[in-house]
């Protein structure tokens, strides 16, 4: 039997619990669940290399270790920060924290369109949720947004870069799930774009994760555009038998039309088990899909006011795996 | 392609993607600027992905992805070099000129562009052209620069 | 007369060439270090001498080696950091270029105390010229048995190789320095992990500023006590100071960290005073990025004591009153300058840098720069310097990487020492532009915008 490794304790925001070593703060606070896990917009589990930079997962730590006990005098990401025995965190409790995450917040805006009654995301929009919970109400910023055209990535992506927050999760997708990433970030500082730089069609395999991973609208599913609001759609996890990927996704219905297809999210937002092409494209009609039954989609946003949302009679086991 | 065997081997077995910053300056100097057909030259003898070369020229600012003059006079507009007078530099190449900033004339001599400091604030105001550092820059020098590119418009660029 | 350890020897003509070089006492170090002393004894030297790092942070160099991991059997390598970029910064420059095996021979002697065989000096490409008397001089030391395999007999085997940037001043920023070195974009990594534990292709890595690595060379010659016995407290050796602005005598400088700010400026040893016999306004002290100090606050610190060229004097009164020695790019000001426009400027440089990874730093930097150039325009509200305030404040220590903080501070220092000026830019915008357009203006100018 594989030896037990010593579990460490961290209390965020009051709330105790024992990890393992190496776990982050984010991690940490998200297995205590609530309010106390910090909101993270490019942070995603299971894409290596990301976090970090967004910023909105900042947290004080104000006791280092049990060693060490001196406060960190900067708030730190707490995506990437491993936690240490005896480690206090504030998050939610933290003055200190909610003032710079509003200022991450204005600042992820002062670019942004806001366009949110045109785009697709709208409703299931990370930086909506944001800045609903964390945001000003007017903005500070008087000067020209900046802007760029919209561009088809392919046949089924559509890339609105002027929506982009600069994640760089679609591009640790195509490195990590794909064999050639054709896109990356040009440029740099507020100039920085998502782009091929030739104008490339994105067409591999698994590149329409590229999708679910996006925290805005800035990469949308072009069989889906402008289709409905999401809000109007009703969730069902479905699965089909397919060789490419576990088949396992939510198929977003209106009546009995299948009007896009998606990974399945956790209560965080991320895909576990990533999609196919094929699965997300090319299976619209219903007969391609086992339907299981409505989904459940916890989340805190305009999406839960989801009026087709029905009592769940249980939990697949895929959900509780989250 | 003697001189990349050179660049690469300073670095460990699989390593090579290292020497792209290297390389991009020789091959700028080779071809002028970087075009899409040049980047994919470079890639292929990296044996790197395409769009990582393209990630690095786009956010390095001495590469140029679009074609230049072939005398760059590049002027250091930052702080210390402001305050001896470099805005006054580039108003005075500008109308010797007759181009703007990050423009190239006609005759495809010259191009000007305004850059972030250069190290050279003691000796401000300054510009670079190729791999020179022209300093102390008054207008009569500057007169004398353009007069000495104009006819022979030749600056040891970088990577030769 | 002021001891010099580094730049000695700058003026003796061909002292660039390996020969001249070493008659005038050069590789000296390699020799004791790799003949007499082990990599622990170099070590403890540079721990003995108090060296702190010179390319700005100050972190002293002894204990930023002893954090170097030493796995077995995985490659260590030393990284000069020589992407000097600093706006006020050119001593490194200075040295490579005066004398280039200085250099040489402090990487040889530290990569020898770290156990690192494969060492690489990373030098903006801007400086390409430099770049090539370094190599040049690399294979002369290559040539006479100071590189490459079991050098004088000891069994330490050392390739030093040059590698350069391509303009991105975040490369400065050691773990952007090392995304640079691999061949990427100059972003900056998450840290931890640290260099010292997964630097330079994720083997331990420590990156040292080249004057940093050239002061060891004196420091295992003379000996770390005989170093640390220079200088004040902590402030221990020499530095070089790169001085600009509106002074007599521009150039590099080595000081003995004991001197007075008001000697630095007004001796003729060294800056000479102010140019054209005007006030000092202000002076930046140690780079762009530290705070700007005004001229009451130069020669004396909020205590009344005298201001002292040293790591702590300088930084005496915190950021209220004080400022930073850091990179020692030392920009005066005299009373004709435009505080407001120079610090638009120097936003304008962190906007332009800013390597567009992280939030804050990517959007905060534009919209800082924005906001100065309306003010410096003539179309500033009175709101925008509080705006400014706070912009500044969400940007400081909220970024992956200090840049965010480098972009900060000399508008909250500006705004804390010059709020009246901001607020005459909105009040008197006319008067504020015929003065400032007074300091482009002449009659080629006058041409041109007719």
């Amino acid at each position: 039997m594989a030896e037990q490794t010593e579990k460490i304790n961290v209390t965020i925001d009051g709330k105790t619990i024992a990890v393992n070593p190496e776990t982050t703060i984010l991690n940490a606070a998200r297995i205590i669940g609530g309010e106390v896990a910090p909101p993270a917009m490019c942070y995603y589990s299971s894409l290596e290399g990301s976090g970090g930079k967004c910023r909105t997962c900042l947290v004080e730590v104000s006791k280092g270790s049990e060693k060490d006990p001196r406060p960190m005098p900067d708030l730190v990401a707490s995506c990437c920060t491993p936690v240490m025995d005896g480690m206090e965190v504030k998050n939610k409790t933290s003055e200190r924290v909610n003032d710079a995450r509003q200022g991450v917040v204005e600042f992820l805006l002062i670019n942004h369109p806001l366009d949110c009654p045109i785009c697709d995301q709208a409703g299931e929009c990370h930086l909506q949720d944001l800045a609903f919970e964390h945001g000003l109400e007017k903005t500070r910023y008087e000067f020209k947004r900046r802007t760029f055209d919209k561009i088809d990535i392919g046949e089924y992506i559509k890339l609105h870069m002027t929506r982009c927050i600069l994640c760089y999760r679609c591009v640790y997708t195509a490195d990590q799930l794909t064999n050639k990433r054709e896109h990356g970030v040009m440029k740099r500082g507020d100039a920085a774009e998502i782009s091929t730089y030739i104008q490339n069609a994105l067409d591999n395999d698994f590149i329409g994760n590229v999708i679910d991973v996006c925290p805005v609208g800035a990469l949308t599913d072009k069989t889906f555009r402008f289709r409905s609001r999401v809000w109007y759609t009703k969730p069902m996890d479905a699965h089909r038998d397919c060789k490419k990927c576990s088949g396992r996704a939510v198929t977003w219905m209106i009546g009995d039309e299948i009007a896009r297809i998606t990974a399945r999210k956790d209560q965080f937002g991320e895909v576990k088990e990533f999609i196919c092409n094929e699965c997300r494209f090319d299976k619209k009609e219903k007969t391609d899909w086992v339907i299981e039954g409505p989904r459940h989609i916890d989340r805190h946003s305009v999406i839960s006011a989801n009026k087709y949302e029905e009592p769940i009679p249980e939990h697949t086991p895929l959900l509780n795996k989250a | 392609m003697k001189e990349v065997g050179r660049i690469t081997a300073q670095f460990p077995e699989g390593m090579q993607k290292s020497a792209l910053l290297r390389v991009l300056h020789l091959a700028q100097a080779e071809f002028g600027w970087l075009s899409v057909p040049v980047m994919d030259y470079v890639a292929r003898l990296l044996h790197l992905n395409p769009v990582e070369v393209y990630e690095v020229a786009t956010f390095y600012s001495m590469y140029d992805t679009k074609p230049m003059g072939k005398v760059k006079l590049e002027v250091c507009r930052t702080g210390p070099c402001m305050i001896e007078g470099a805005e006054r530099i580039v108003k005075y190449i500008e109308y010797k000129l007759g181009i703007k900033d990050s423009e190239t004339t006609a005759d495809g001599v010259f191009t000007l562009k305004t850059v972030e400091c250069l190290g050279a604030c003691g000796y401000a105001p300054m510009l670079q052209a190729g791999e020179k550092f022209h300093e102390h820059l008054t207008e009569a020098k500057v007169d004398e620069l353009i007069e000495q590119y104009k006819a022979n418009p030749v600056v040891n660029y970088m990577g030769m | 007369m002021a001891r010099k350890l580094l730049l000695e020897n700058a003026h003796i003509e061909g002292i660039h060439t390996y020969d001249v070089y070493r008659k005038n006492g050069g590789y000296r170090s390699v020799e004791k270090a790799l003949k007499s002393m082990s990599p622990e004894d170099v070590v403890e030297e540079v721990k003995k001498s108090g060296l702190r790092g010179r390319g700005g942070a100050g972190f002293p160099t002894g204990m930023k080696w002893g954090f170097i991991a030493k796995p077995e059997g995985v490659p260590r390598h030393l990284l000069c950091n020589a992407d000097e970029s600093e706006p006020g910064t050119f001593k490194d420059r200075y040295l490579m270029e005066k004398i280039p095996h200085l250099l040489i021979e402090g990487m040889i002697v530290s990569s020898f105390a770290l156990g690192a065989n494969h060492s690489y000096i990373y030098i903006r490409g801007e400086y390409m010229y430099v770049l090539r008397i370094l190599e040049t001089a690399i294979a002369e030391a290559y040539a006479n048995g100071w590189l490459g395999k079991n050098i004088m007999g000891s069994g330490f085997n050392l390739d030093l190789s040059v590698s350069p940037g391509a303009g991105a001043y975040i490369c400065g920023e050691e773990t952007a320095l090392i995304e640079s070195l691999e061949g990427k974009r100059g972003n900056p990594r998450m840290k931890p992990p640290f260099p010292a534990v997964r630097g330079l292709w994720q083997r331990p890595t420590v990156v040292n500023n080249v004057e940093t690595i050239a002061a060891v060379v004196p420091i295992v010659n003379e000996g770390g006590d005989a170093y640390a016995q220079i200088g004040i407290g902590r402030s221990t050796g020499t530095k070089l100071i790169s001085a600009g602005g509106n002074i007599n005598k521009p150039g590099v400088y080595e000081i003995e960290m004991n001197i007075t700010v008001e000697e630095f400026i007004y001796s003729d040893t060294y800056c000479g005073g102010i140019k054209n016999g005007k006030k000092l306004k202000a002076c930046v002290p140690g780079g762009s990025s530290v705070p700007i100090l005004p001229h009451y606050l130069v020669s004396k610190t909020a205590a009344g004591q005298d201001r002292l060229m040293t790591y702590e004097s300088l930084s005496d009164g915190g950021f209220a009153t004080g400022s930073m020695l850091g990179s020692g790019g030392f920009i005066v000001y005299d009373e004709d300058q435009c505080i407001v426009r120079n610090t638009w400027n120097f936003t304008r440089f962190y906007h332009h840098e800013s390597c567009g990874q992280c939030s804050p730093c990517r959007e905060g930097t534009g919209w800082m720069e924005k906001v100065l150039h309306r003010l410096e325009n003539g179309h500033g509200k009175i709101e925008d310097i509080d705006l400014l305030w706070d912009i500044q404040r969400k940007i400081e220590g909220n970024t992956i990487c200090p840049l965010g903080d480098a972009a900060a501070w000399p508008v909250a220092s500006a705004i804390r020492h010059f709020r009246e000026e901001f607020a005459w830019h909105v009040k008197e915008p006319k008067a504020c532009l015929e003065r400032n357009y007074g300091l482009v203006a002449d009659r080629t100018f006058e041409t041109v915008t007719a």
